[in-house]
């Protein structure tokens, strides 16, 4: 049987979902028998082509935020919006109550200990949106993995839900937000 | 004879001049609810509680119960509907229960854990609201306020005080606090009110206690909220 291809991103967030995913330990060799990972930092694979499962870390801070999320989109067949920021845009979005332009001056210009004073414009970067959104205001998301991060267990259960072939479900223990 | 109305197809006994809230609640019966509380005049404007009476919406800490009711209460449609009611609340408010230290202890994040609420759903507001900690020992972070009216009823109905109220309609409404400079500092307030205590999310916080109880250790994360509702507010209704 093909495995099962699972894509992996962090957009606006912290990477702490992905700890939380590796805090699977040696159930991971059990799921590495039945999948295998395409674009994840795991892999450092660019882009995803024909995944089965999409898994969304972080917001939506940036433009690049929302050209991966719709790549994502594009080529998972599941999309899941996996913890906090990615559902309510979490600790980044506390942001949102105070204009760019002051954050970009307080980070950059005004702050205490900042030299050369510049707001950062190389083409390169990314643009920042106004506001931090979560990822479903942006495309359709299939599932929710709340938590701050979302426990492994929550991996675990989502998962062999899916692969074993239920609609996932999680119980009271599994459902956090913090 | 005892009167009985039904709930989910189950009799369930009721004395007059008891809404269908304090005969469930009496009974054992679980009703999702923020705004209500069995020690203050109810509200009715939360609408977790929303129940079917002979097939009529109701707010069911409101509604009398009366002989031949046939009540609706533990049904998928009608938590359906509370699950919206409670993200509609989520997106109104900022509530990023990672940052908060009533999480673990919050009614909100209770009923939406009970509800099995996975996301947001609506998109969000993210309106500014304001924080005022200027009291020695109580905080007021308005972004988690839900307009429940606890603390004007308790400040007004235990404490003898009347701090608290909500100005203003609609997007606009706001909680305020009776003092002329528009700050909680200035108000009788203390922080042995009831006032202080009844807040069912983190928008009333007493200062320097939030981390006694180390997350994963607080009221709701090991017990459900119908289950620990019940075991306090029972003997209230009785």
């Amino acid at each position: 049987m093909a495995k099962i291809r699972i894509a992996t991103t962090s957009l606006a967030g912290c990477f702490g979902c992905h700890m939380s995913f590796l805090d699977l330990d040696e159930r991971l060799v059990a799921l590495a028998d039945l999948v295998e990972f395409d674009r994840s930092p795991i892999t450092d694979i660019e882009h995803c082509t024909n995944c089965d499962i999409g898994l969304i870390e972080g917001g939506v801070c940036n433009s690049e935020n929302v050209h991966t999320l719709r790549e994502f989109r594009k080529n998972c067949k599941i999309l899941v919006a996996v913890g906090a920021c990615a559902i309510n845009g979490g600790l980044p979005a506390m942001r949102n109550f105070i204009p760019l332009e002051e954050c970009l001056s307080e980070a950059y210009l005004d702050g205490i200990g900042v030299e050369n004073p510049q707001i950062p414009s190389d083409p390169e970067l990314p643009l920042l949106l106004d506001k931090v959104r979560p990822i479903h205001e942006v495309v359709k998301i299939d599932y929710f993995l709340p938590g701050c991060p979302p426990s492994a267990d929550v991996f675990w259960a989502f998962l062999t839900d899916l692969l074993e072939g239920r609609e996932p479900s999680l119980s009271y223990e599994l459902v956090h937000y913090d | 004879m005892t009167k009985t109305i039904t709930i989910d197809g189950n009799a369930i006994p009721f004395e007059d001049g008891q809404t269908i809230m304090d005969a469930a609640t009496a009974a054992g019966v679980y009703i999702p609810h923020l705004c209500h509380h069995p020690e203050y005049t109810p509200h009715g404007s939360c609408k977790l509680c929303t129940v079917r009476v002979n097939g009529r919406v109701c707010s069911a800490c409101t509604f009398p119960a009366a002989e031949g009711q046939d009540v609706l209460n533990n049904t998928k449609d009608l938590n359906d509907d509370r699950q919206k009611i409670t993200q509609m609340l989520f997106v109104e408010g900022n509530h990023f229960c990672p940052s908060c230290e009533k999480t673990g202890n919050c009614q909100l994040q209770a009923v939406a854990y009970y509800l099995n609420m996975l996301d947001d759903h609506f998109p969000h507001f993210y309106a500014h609201r304001e924080m005022d900690a200027s009291h020695h020992d109580v905080l007021i972070d308005h972004n988690r306020c839900i307009f429940c009216t606890l603390c004007v009823r308790a400040s007004q109905q235990k404490d003898g005080k009347d701090v608290f109220a909500i100005s203003g309609r609609g997007i606009n409404k706001h909680l305020i606090v009776n003092s002329k400079s528009g700050q909680l500092k200035d108000t009788d307030l203390e922080a042995s009110d009831q006032a202080a205590h009844i807040c069912p999310t983190g928008a009333i916080l007493i200062k320097r206690t939030g981390y006694t109880v180390p997350i994963g250790e607080r009221i709701y994360d090991h017990k459900q909220i119908d289950e620990v509702s019940l075991a306090s507010e029972a003997e209230d209704h009785g």
